[in-house]
């Protein structure tokens, strides 16, 4: 007889303290020994994890009003412009925002020093109006003297993504990091078989709502993410081999650890937000086990070639052959490099458990899954 | 013996056979580690040379008397690991493996000894936790 679990059955067990909760590494090295329905049976959830550079990331703040109060219209923290055109005093930060004359440092820094609790300079201008007379404000804002910084981020988790490449003459400099002239190189972004999205390829788990471990703290999936694409192709694990779907993502910022949330620049392309994430994904039957149990020798993703304006596609590679350290390309050996940081992403998954098994995270069931077959449009410019 | 060396050239010298010499006349084993010639500033080379001590003076003073101007590669490259986040994005632009992700761990390793101090890395670390420590 096929085992069925229940939301309510395992959250039962979490909060008995008897809920078997495993890493996706570990569930792939136990899958060797245990069939998809032997993991179903002695297995409740498993944790995915993921430490990356997602530049679709920001964060809302609220600074609070001042006497008399002011409609803050244009706003900067620490010199770096962040978007005002929501009510008074509320604020959005978006990660990729760059400080007009240092280049080195943006809205992920802005949201890293936050959460370190470091104080930022406040500048605002509005235009005065009679509930509002004031035209210009100045003040030190952090952690503690701010109402909110939520943070929200409109793309992030991507369910996989190509690896990047270079055919052309000239180093290129890309969100997906340096890449050397002439197939110099070969950079990815994963957390291989650790990676949320990967793990529960058809989004049976992961919906609106799904309590998460966002930056250290509990967080929700609040929405699709921007791009979401469920029409991409899948391999013969069932497992998409592009950049697919992707999650918006919600949680309260006081509470994060300025461990899991680290602000970055890539050379010659920006500013962009390192953000940890923790997924739980139930066991609730034997196909999810077998699901989770993918190892990175059956997770694959294309090669792209950013030495070409189209990025045309080169070949299709595993995870396991990009994580070995090279991979071989009409014959010549080319170096690989992660651009996201398997070590942290096992802490978080490590940490996800810890807290699963003593009780403290609960599961949740999805108030809405996501609709498959999604497909993106593309931006019809007008001339050139 | 085998030290590492930037030679840096004036533009009257490029003609010169330079490695040529140190191999034929000195008997020195050259690695060229790194090269750049250009029309401002002549050339600039990071050689790694390998000879008997005698030799490599005899060969450092043929060097010095072409007006090579030349300087022990001591600069080192020094990371801040307390805040590195094991992301692994150096590790692709450095050629000589001194930088390494370990398999196991996925830990950053930084062999001290394989760094040639091209400078690759400080630009490719997306926290900016290289530099270079001027020895």
């Amino acid at each position: 007889m096929s085992i069925k679990k229940s939301y309510a059955e395992i959250n039962e067990k979490i909060r008995a303290g008897k809920a078997v909760v495993l890493t996706a590494e570990e569930v792939v090295r136990l899958s060797a020994e245990l069939s998809a329905e032997e993991i179903a049976e002695r297995v409740d959830v498993v944790t995915t994890a993921t430490f990356g550079p997602m530049c679709s990331s920001g964060a809302f703040i609220n600074f609070g009003h001042s006497k008399p109060g002011i409609r803050m219209e244009e706003i900067t923290l620490n010199g770096v412009p962040v978007y005002g055109g929501i009510a008074a005093v509320d604020a959005y930060i978006g990660a990729t925002g760059e400080h007009p004359e240092n280049k080195n440092y943006g809205g992920a820094h802005l949201i890293e020093e936050l959460i370190q609790g470091k104080d930022l300079l406040l500048l605002a201008k509005g235009k005065g109006t009679d509930c509002y007379p004031r035209r210009q404000v100045t003040a030190i804002i952090n952690r503690s003297n701010v109402n909110e910084m939520t943070m929200f981020n409109p793309r992030n988790a991507y369910q996989n993504y190509p690896a990047a490449i270079n055919s052309s003459k000239e180093t290129k400099y890309t969100y997906m990091g340096t890449l050397l002239p002439e197939f110099g190189n070969i950079n990815y972004s994963t957390s291989g078989e650790l990676s949320p999205l990967l793990k529960d390829p058809d989004l049976r788990t992961i919906g609106i709502g799904t309590r998460i471990f966002l930056g250290g703290a509990q967080g929700y999936v609040a929405f699709q993410g921007t791009q979401f694409c469920t029409g991409k192709a899948k391999n013969e694990h069932g497992i998409p081999v592009g950049n697919s779907a992707t999650l918006a993502l919600v949680g309260d910022m006081k509470k994060m650890n300025p461990k899991y949330i680290k602000a970055a620049v890539y050379e010659k392309y920006g500013v962009s937000l390192f953000v940890g994430i923790g997924v739980p994904i139930p066991i609730l039957d034997a196909d999810i086990a077998r699901a989770v149990s993918k190892s990175c020798s059956e997770i694959e993703t294309t090669i792209c070639d950013y030495g070409k304006s189209d990025r045309p596609e080169l070949c299709r590679v595993t995870y396991g052959q990009l994580m070995s350290g090279s991979v071989e390309i009409n014959g010549k050996k080319i170096k690989t490099a992660p651009l996201s940081s398997l070590y942290t992403a096992r802490e978080i998954a490590a940490e996800l458990k810890k807290e699963i098994a003593s009780g403290n995270f609960l599961i949740s069931e999805p108030v809405e899954l996501f609709a498959p077959n999604n497909s993106l449009k593309p931006l019809n410019i007008l001339g050139d | 013996m085998k030290k590492k060396y930037y030679l840096y050239f004036p533009l009257a010298t490029i003609n010169e056979p330079l490695t040529y010499q140190l191999v034929k006349e000195y008997n020195v084993k050259v690695n060229i580690l790194k090269a750049k010639i250009s029309p401002e500033s002549g050339g600039e080379l990071l050689v790694e040379l390998e000879a008997t001590q005698k030799n490599l003076s005899a060969a450092l003073l043929y060097l010095a008397e072409l007006q090579v101007r030349v300087e022990p590669a001591e600069k080192k490259i020094v990371l801040d690991k307390a805040k590195c986040i094991n992301c692994g994005a150096c590790t692709g632009v450095c050629f000589t493996d001194a930088l390494y992700l370990d398999r196991d761990s996925w830990e950053l390793q930084y062999n001290a000894e394989k760094c040639v101090a091209c400078g690759m890395c400080i630009n490719a670390c997306p926290l900016r936790l290289f530099n270079f420590n001027e020895l």
